[in-house]
């Protein structure tokens, strides 16, 4: 059974199509090594039984013109499911079972997959270690004692250590790409608007963004294909035609233009970075691809930018979490008392301070000088990338600044944690798609991946690039299966 | 500028979450260090800059206004914490 587990999804599809493999000894497949994984602590909710049974059912009467004929998967407990327990990561949703599915998961049931259960990551989507959900510490694949990167950190261990053959995250900061670099998969991030964002529980409404997450870029293509759809259920989905990611893929970028963003050379960068960076440039030459030097430089003003929009959507998102409608209720005094419980009681120490600077930054006196000045800087960091892409078609940086770090590290430090996330924020503040590849790994074997950015609907394009490039890469992820039981 | 632990009570007070004393003083050790790294924004002159307030560049689409009843409202009170068939459920309010 494990030669199933270690397969990309494609050569799945391929085997299930081809009726080689079913999606009952696929499912199963999967099913027990999840079980084997607990300490991985990727799950905070399992469906295995249901899983096996709608596989059951596939294999009845299969329709093998599916995109994703009876694969089983499991995906970021920040979809709402319907029926299926969604708590984004929080204490304060609980026992929140949704009435309703969200617009992605659904287009993947549409196409044949089957839900697995629902992956662990920070709560609310807040972190960039998986340490902050309420659910504890996801366990990298690739050494104990590792976070596995955040916010979909329980999505990228589960790829990773072959828990799902795919799953879909969402990145307001580099919540997709951060973990898919620290575990040696690969995430995308689409273009906003790509992907609905109807039903997923919202964090920071301009940002938030739906995507794949897979062992490979051909995988990641084909997810995305499913996922990105216009939804008149999201005011902001957009209206554009989706190419066929997966069909049109190439590794053919021959004259493509690449720019390499001198502010992306961030002081104390490791060398080992810095190498990782030069050798990707070198992997798109071999590509037939330019490399042209570019300058972006309001770089250094979009984790600043970040963490104050960011919190500012937050704080209103979460202001619905009151304990009326749903969701957990501490008990108080007086209808004041009772909200003021049931927020400091169900909401985690990251996410509490999160609102606390949105409230802030959004108060009386203060919003000019903090909320309004962030929504002009975000202006300067879009206007830096539009000025570029006159010129070029992508632009290549690491993902990371620098490899995973122990579980526990940079706990007490939020800025620290914070500027993990300085290559893959300013993606969000100007809306465009990015896609995070594995590219080679550091001294202690960890990998390090290099991210693409796109133009705004240009998924193709980084698809293709990253494509090509992984073919030149050729890398070799080093899992022990340490965790199996 | 530094925030002080008045200016974490009223925050608390806005963001409807209690804050005791010990959360209070470990809340605005955090904030000020993370204001301290917001500060660099004021180094950038942005007197002229429109702020962007959409990076999608699209004009949204309309829908029709029209009434749905969807007939949900089983649906609707199903999470509520406190069980009534009709009602979301309160502390009292008016005496």
């Amino acid at each position: 059974m494990s030669d199933i587990t270690s397969q990309s999804l494609t050569s799945i599809v391929k085997n299930i199509k081809e009726k080689k493999l079913s999606s009952e000894d696929v499912t199963k497949a999967f099913v027990e090594r999840s079980e084997k994984s607990k300490e991985l602590n990727s799950y905070i909710s399992e469906d295995f039984s249901n899983a096996i049974d709608k596989a059951k059912k596939f294999d009845e009467k299969p329709n093998l013109d599916l995109k994703l004929p009876g694969i089983p998967m499991a995906v970021k407990d920040l979809f709402c499911t319907k029926d299926i327990r969604t708590t984004a990561g929080s204490k304060i949703l609980e026992n929140f079972v949704p009435t309703y599915e969200s617009t992605v998961t659904q287009n993947i049931w549409n196409e044949g997959a089957i839900l697995l259960g629902k992956l662990n990551c920070d709560e609310f989507a807040m972190g960039s270690s998986n340490e902050t959900s309420f659910y504890g510490n996801v366990q990298n694949p690739i050494d104990k004692g590792l976070v596995p990167g955040g916010s979909s950190g329980g999505s990228a261990a589960a790829v990773s250590g072959q828990l799902t053959p795919i799953t879909i995250g969402t990145d307001t900061g580099g919540s997709i790409r951060q973990p898919a670099s620290f575990t040696g998969t690969v995430g995308l991030k689409p273009t906003y608007g790509s992907c609905s964002r109807y039903g997923i529980v919202a964090f920071a409404s301009s940002l938030d963004q739906a995507g794949p997450m897979a062992q490979n870029v051909e995988d990641c293509a084909l997810l995305q294909e499913v996922i990105s759809s216009y939804d008149n259920k999201d005011s902001t989905s957009i209206d554009f035609k989706r190419d066929q990611y997966s069909k049109d893929l190439t590794k053919n970028i021959k004259g493509k233009k690449i720019g390499i963003p001198k502010e992306y050379r961030v002081e104390g960068m490791p060398k080992e970075i810095e190498e990782l960076w030069q050798k990707g440039i070198a992997y798109a030459k071999d590509c037939g691809a330019e490399i042209v030097d570019i300058s972006l430089p309001h770089t250094s003003y979009a984790l600043p930018t970040y963490y104050i929009v960011a919190p500012a959507e937050a704080s209103s998102n979460l202001a619905r979490y009151d304990g009326v409608k749903y969701g957990f209720r501490a008990k108080g005094e007086n209808l004041i008392d009772m909200y003021e419980k049931t927020r400091s009681e169900g909401f985690g120490a990251e996410v509490q301070r999160r609102i606390m600077i949105g409230t802030y930054v959004l108060s009386s006196g203060y919003y000019d000088a903090y909320y309004l000045k962030a929504q002009k800087v975000r202006k300067l960091i879009k206007n830096d990338f539009d000025e570029v892409y006159k010129k070029i078609d992508a632009i290549l940086t690491p993902s990371t600044p620098s490899s995973a770090f122990k579980i526990g590290e940079k706990k007490d430090d939020p800025v620290s944690m914070y500027l993990n996330d300085i290559f893959t924020v300013p993606v969000n503040l100007a809306g465009l798609p990015a896609i995070s590849i594995p590219a080679g790994h550091d001294a202690s074997g960890y990998p390090l991946g290099l991210q693409i950015i796109g133009k705004a609907f240009k998924e193709q394009e980084i698809l293709n690039l990253a494509y090509a490039m992984e073919d030149k890469i050729n890398f070799k992820n080093k899992i022990s299966d340490w965790w199996i039981k | 500028m530094s925030i002080d632990l008045k200016t974490i009570k009223h925050i608390s007070k806005l963001s409807r979450i209690s804050v005791d004393e010990q959360k209070a003083e470990k809340l605005a050790g955090d904030l000020n260090s993370i204001f301290k790294f917001i500060e660099k924004l004021n180094e950038l002159n942005t007197d002229k800059v429109e702020p962007l307030t959409s990076v999608a560049e699209t004009t949204l689409k309309f829908r029709s206004d029209e009434v749905k009843n969807q007939n949900i409202r089983e649906q609707i009170i199903k999470n509520s914490p406190e069980d009534n068939e009709d009602f979301f459920v309160v502390p009292k309010v008016v005496e």
